[in-house]
Parts: C-alpha cells; structure tokens; sequence
C-alpha cells in the first residue's frame, strides 16, 4: 500500500514539475553517469536554471 | 512482442457498455427533450462521461488500430533519442498531466459562456460530439504522426507532407492566429477588470509576488517550485481577502479604478516589459502559479458541480439561434462551430501534441490515452463551464454579456431591455447580484471571465455557504483566469517575437539571431504593436470588443485546426490507407466549411465588417454621427477598424483556401502513387532499442 501511495505521489510531483518545464533530474543524472561519464554532473540549482530558460525559448508551449 | 491486436472482449465487459451507452442515451435523452422544466447539471455531466467513455474505447481505439496503426513494438523518439532532458521515456500518467496542463486554458472556460446565448443545448451537443469526432481526433492523429517523425513540430510536418511554401504559409497563419489569440485573452482581462478596484488591486499584487518568488527560486532556495508555489498561492489568497479592503476605502479605490482604455496601455506595456525581462524573474514564477491554479480551479469547479448540483436556468434552446443575439451576432450554422473553439476542437494544440509531448511518450501503445484521452478531459472542462453560465440567471447571464449599446449603462435600463427579449429580472436582483460579488456593477463585462466566476461564486457559496463569501469566491475566479491569461501574454509575446525572427530571417538571414539585443527589442515591439493594436480596438469598440474579435479568434482557431486535420487527412492518404481517409477527413471538411461561412459572412452581408465599415463611410460623407461613435474622430476609427478586421478575415480565408488546394494536390498524387509515400522515420524495435541502450 505504502509503496502503491509514494509511487503515486512521484508521480504527480513528477507531473508537477514537468508541467513548469522541468523535467526529472534523477533521471537526468542517471542518464549522463551511463552514456557521457565524462561530463561534469550539474547541480540541481543549475540544471533547473537552465531547464528554466529553456523552456521559453521554443514555440508552442501552452494552449490559450 | 506486443501488439494492440483486438483480443476478444470478455462478456462481462460487453454487458458493461452495454450498461454505459443505455445510460449515456438516457441522459441525452433527458437533456435534449425535457422541455418546460429545468433540468439538473448532473444530466450534462453523466452524458458527457458516457459519450466520452464510449468515444474514448471505442472510437479512439479504431483510430489507434486501423488509421494510425499504433504500434507498442515500436521504439518511439523518447528511446531512440534519449537524452535524458527533452526526450525521455515518461511514465503514461506523467505525460497525460503535462500534456493535459500545457492545452487546458482559458480558451475552454470563455467559448461555451458566450455560446450559452443560444441556450445551454447546442453547445452541449458540439462539444460532446466535435470532440469525440474532431478534436480529439485532430490531436491524437497529429500526436501519432509527430511520434512517427522523430517528434517533429507541426510546420516541420507540414513542409515535408505539404512542401516548403505550405510550411511558409501556415507560419504566417500561426502568427496570425497568436496576435489575435493574444488580443482577445488580453481584452477578456480588461474586461474583467474595467472599474473594479478589487480585481485590479490583487491581479496587480501578482506582479510583486511573482517577483518575489523568482528571487527566492534564483537565490534562495533554487528549483523548489512546488515550496515556492504553496507561499505564493497564500500571499495571493491574502491580496484578494485585503483588496475588499481596498474597494471600501474611496481613496485607496481610485487608486485602481481604471477605465478600458487605460487598461489596455497598462497592459500593452506590461506585455512589452514581461517579455524582455529575464524569464526568472517575473514570467516563470507566475507561470509555475498559474499552472497549478488552474489545474486545482478546474478540480474545485468540478467538486462545485458535483456537490451543488444546481438546475440549469438558461433556456435548452433560446430564440437567439436565429442571429440576433446580443452576445455575438451570426446564426447557429456557423457561429456556434466558431465560438466554441477551444473544448470541442482547438487547432492550438497540434502545436502541443507535436511539440514537447511526443518526446515524452515511452510507447506508441500510450499516444490514444495521452492524445484522445487528453482532448476528452478538456472537453470536460468546457462542459463544466457551460454548466456555470447555464445555472445562472438568465437575466443575469444576459446583463453580464451584453454591450452598453444594446442594454444601456444603469440597472433600470439593461433589467428593461433583457425582460422584453424574454428573461424577466428586475433592476433590484442585478445590483443585488453586483453587491454579492463585491462590485458596484456587473453590466456588459462580457469575455466569459466574470460570468464564469459569478457562476463559480455561486456554486461555491451553495457549497461552503459565509457573510462575504461569494465575493472572495468572485474575486478568486477573475484572479485565477486572469493570472494565467496574463502568463499567456508574456509567453505568447516571447513566442510571437521568435516567429517574427524567424519570418523576418527568411527576408534577411542576420534578422534570425536570437541573441541580438537590437533585434529582440525590434522584434518584441512588432509583436506587442500588432496584439496591442486588436486590443487597444477592442477596448474602445461601443459593442464591447468581444463582439467583434472572438469571430476573428475562433475563425483563426479552427483554421489551424482544419490544416492539423488536413496533415492528418493527407498522410493518411500517403500511408495508402484511403479507405480510412474520412475519420479526418469529415472533421477537415467540416471545418473548412465553418471557417469559410463565418469569414465570408463576416466579409460581406448584414453582420459583416465591410457593411460596418460601409455604413460608417456614408454616414461620414454625409457628415452624420451615427451611435454609438460620439465624435467623427470616432466614426473615422469604426470605419478603420472595420476594414482592418475585414482584411484579416480575407486572409485567414485565403489561407484556408491555399492550405486546401495543397492538400488536395497532395492527396491525389498520393492516391495515384501503389506505394506508401509518407515521411515516416523507419522502424526500430522496441526490443532491440532499449537492448542497444542497456550495452
């Protein structure tokens, strides 16, 4: 049950912050240790700064 | 390996829908031939949950297998191009709440309101059926084509199925259609806004908070958005408690007493700084606010509905079907399929479900859920706003939505003129009704916002009953829709400004640059310059502005949605799957059909801009005022604004018409084509993907 819960609210903490743009950034970090080792991991102050200005400078976006 | 092969259905499964269709057809039953008596909101509800249930199993489901042929052995772009930040492999639920946050907006919430002139039933009846077979068809179809081509964007689609000059053409459309969307946003809030020194007062205190919580998210505490998000959600609740305050005390009241017009300026140079202000500052803060609150606004508006679950007041069908209406003019066929855009079929979101959704999809099995699924959910939002403005008063309704020209400005006189058109109410239950929500009027504030929100007030004080309540409960909903309208602004005129670029690069190639700062001021100034121009138009327009431009944005609207489906309806073709070319080829149809029949109704005949424009000229030479204009100055800008609107008609259906000859041309080379001749990227293995990307 306990497990059933704190997946969902992963989940809509997850949903959350990807709806600000931001994606998830264990997923980010597990992502470069497997296929780039050699780059420097950001920090999370840094990876939400630049997820933040990224986000507004593409097309689309939002609906009215 | 998976497949979506239909495995046969269990008999208990058969009984269930069995179950679901009698109840759904009851329902609808009840709503469309009950006359005489009211009925209760809980019908509408459970029909559109029954409709919806059925269209989402089994019609998004023949299109998941037979017309895009989904495939969930099939690794989709999130895999094959993971890079751990804009293509990533999401979990279903995840992509469904961002994909549904990024199309729910205001466009939903204000359409049915305003088609709730022609009674509560035709706009139920296109909502539930536009959507089940046109909306949500046009976003899961283009979701599934974008997930296809690697997630590529609308235009890029367009080029490749379509050729470069179809893809230059729909640009300027999308431009088109984001200036005027931009306008017409903007004007709801003046509208909401116009001398209530209560909601400009807390919508004013977004900008300070917003501010705030961009420092706090930059230095203080970074990247803790949903931290950030709760102190700003309680300091914007103490704004709206202390502008009651504000509204009592004359002196502070002038303060943020403001006519239209003034109110346009402010916005016009709010739109420009937003926009060239660092995002972390002010834009992204307030974006983050404006999401949540309208995802927990839609869930409150739901539970409202629910729990009150008032009768409906409004008519099933009033007289206004015939074009008379004083909302917006125009008769059912087409003017409904152009005022209830967004909720029934929004050309905006092909923008999204071909933009960052199908990045995030892990499995095209998903795409149905995400897209179709998604679509349905907002169609539900606009049930529910339909249900607001119908569980009104209709005099009240009326009172809110009609221009000053046609009511008048006092009580007396607006109570008057809605009882002869059939709605009696008394001048005592209008101002009784401003006094509740804590304004000193509510006559003409048409836009949706403020009828919205005294319906919401209402059914919230039904709820959660209190002295001063329903005032809070008013001021919350204009503070809710505003805020996210005003995000719209900004992030629209970032938007608008990069298409401008990119438009201007085509002519000069240095003009592209985004990181030129001449450039970016330049081309924010156009941006701001061309929305502002509508708004400021609207603003000053005797029959109330939305008159005049919600035409203009649903034309717009459905345009863009007519090309997505005839993207869709084109590629279908190419895949040589004809025989289903008609699941979005009717909706195309029927688009191109409306968009045409509104534009050229609004291009020439009784209601259209060029006899407005026509009228005002011969008065003009004749040197004759003609009312509401008080001035020739005046009258000489009617007859402007007028060919302006007209012009701009023109083109959208030009554009409609160029789209059109494209797509047939596409299609019958297509069909004359024994091979499949679409864009899409080749086949990878699930399997072997994710096998790859584990060595």
């Amino acid at each position: 049950m306990k497990t059933g819960l704190s997946s969902w609210w992963h989940r809509l903490v997850q949903a959350a912050r990807l709806s600000c743009g931001v994606p998830d950034y264990d997923v980010y970090v597990a992502h470069l240790r497997t296929h780039h080792p050699e780059r420097r991991i950001p920090t999370y102050a840094e990876f939400f700064r630049e997820r933040q200005t990224a986000r507004y400078k593409g097309t689309g976006g939002r609906c009215c | 390996m998976e497949t979506l092969a239909t495995r046969p259905a269990s008999m208990a499964s058969k009984l269930a829908w069995a179950v679901i269709a009698v109840i759904g057809a009851a329902c609808l039953g009840v709503i469309t031939l009950r006359r005489g008596e009211p009925i209760n909101a809980i019908w509408l509800v459970a029909a559109a949950v029954a409709v919806f249930l059925i269209g989402y199993r089994f019609y998004g489901r023949f299109i998941e297998l037979h017309v895009l042929q989904m495939d969930p052995g099939r690794a989709p772009p999130s895999i094959l191009r993971n890079d751990g930040l804009d293509y990533v492999p999401t979990d279903k639920w995840v992509v469904f709440g961002h994909h549904f946050a990024a199309i729910a907006g205001a466009g939903p919430l204000v359409g049915p309101v305003l088609a709730a002139q022609m009674g509560y039933l035709p706009g139920t009846l296109w909502i539930l059926f536009g959507v089940v077979l046109g909306g949500a068809v046009q976003d899961f179809m283009v979701l599934g084509l974008s997930v296809r081509r690697d997630a590529r964007s609308l235009g890029h689609m367009l080029r490749e199925e379509l050729g470069p000059f179809a893809g230059v053409v729909a640009m300027f459309g999308l431009l088109a259609l984001m200036m005027i969307v931009l306008a017409v946003l903007a004007l709801v809030v003046v509208k909401a806004l116009t001398h209530s020194p209560w909601g400009t007062f807390s919508v004013a205190c977004t900008i300070p908070i917003a501010l705030l919580m961009g420092i706090y998210l930059r230095w203080l505490r970074p990247g803790r958005i949903l931290e950030v998000s709760v102190i700003g959600l309680v300091l914007m609740l103490t704004s709206i408690a202390y502008g009651a305050h504000i509204a009592a005390t004359p002196d502070l009241a002038s303060l943020f007493d403001f006519d239209a017009k003034s109110l346009a300026w402010l916005l016009i140079g709010y739109g420009f700084f937003a926009s060239v202000l660092p995002v972390w500052l002010l834009l992204a803060p307030r974006d983050y606010l404006s999401t949540f609150l309208k995802i927990g606004t839609i869930l409150l508006l739901a539970i409202a509905i629910i729990f009150a679950a008032p009768d409906l007041q409004l008519p099933a069908v009033s007289r206004f079907v015939d074009g008379t209406g004083p909302v917006f003019q125009g008769q059912l066929f087409p003017f409904l399929f152009i005022t209830i855009a967004c909720g029934a079929v929004s050309g905006w979101h092909s923008i999204i479900a071909s933009g960052t959704t199908p990045k995030l999809l892990a499995n095209e099995g998903e795409a149905r859920m995400v897209g179709y699924g998604g679509m349905l959910m907002e169609a539900f939002v606009a049930i529910m706003a339909l249900i607001a403005a119908a569980s009104l008063h209709p005099g009240v309704y009326f009172s809110m939505n009609s221009p000053s020209a046609l009511i008048g400005t006092t009580v007396e006189h607006a109570a008057a003129t809605i009882s002869q058109w059939g709605f009696v109410v008394t001048p005592d239950e209008l101002s009784r009704t401003a006094h509740d929500i804590g304004e000193t009027s509510i006559l003409s504030r048409a836009g949706g916002a403020p009828t919205l929100a005294v319906g919401m007030a209402q059914l919230l004080h039904n709820i959660l009953p209190g002295e001063r309540m329903m005032a809070f409960w008013y001021h919350y909903a204009i503070l809710f829709e505003a805020l996210f309208i005003l995000t719209t602004v900004d992030a629209g005129t970032r938007v608008g400004r990069f298409m401008i670029q990119e438009i201007a690069g085509l002519v000069h190639a240095p003009l592209k640059s985004t990181e030129s700062w001449i450039g970016n001021v330049l081309a924010t100034s156009i941006c701001v310059g061309l929305w502002g121009y509508f708004l400021y138009q609207g603003a000053v327009d005797p029959l109330g502005g939305i008159n005049t431009l919600w035409p203009l944005f649903g034309i717009a609207n459905q345009m863009l949605a007519a090309i997505a489906l005839m993207l869709a309806t084109v590629v279908t073709v190419k895949l040589k799957r004809e025989r289903y070319v008609w699941v979005p080829g009717i909706p195309a149809l029927w688009l191109v059909l409306c968009t045409l029949t509104a534009g050229w109704e609004k291009l020439s005949g009784p209601i259209s801009f060029t006899n407005a424009a026509q009228n005002y000229t011969q008065a003009l030479q004749a040197g004759k005022l003609m009312a509401p204009a008080k001035s020739l100055a005046e009258m000489q800008r009617i007859v402007t604004n007028n060919s302006v609107d007209a012009t701009l008609t023109a083109v959208f259906m030009l554009l409609v018409l160029t789209m059109c000859g494209f797509s047939i041309y596409a299609i019958m080379k297509a069909w004359r084509s024994n091979v499949p001749t679409a864009h899409e990227a080749p086949r990878v293995a699930l399997a072997s993907a994710t096998a790859g990307q584990r060595s």
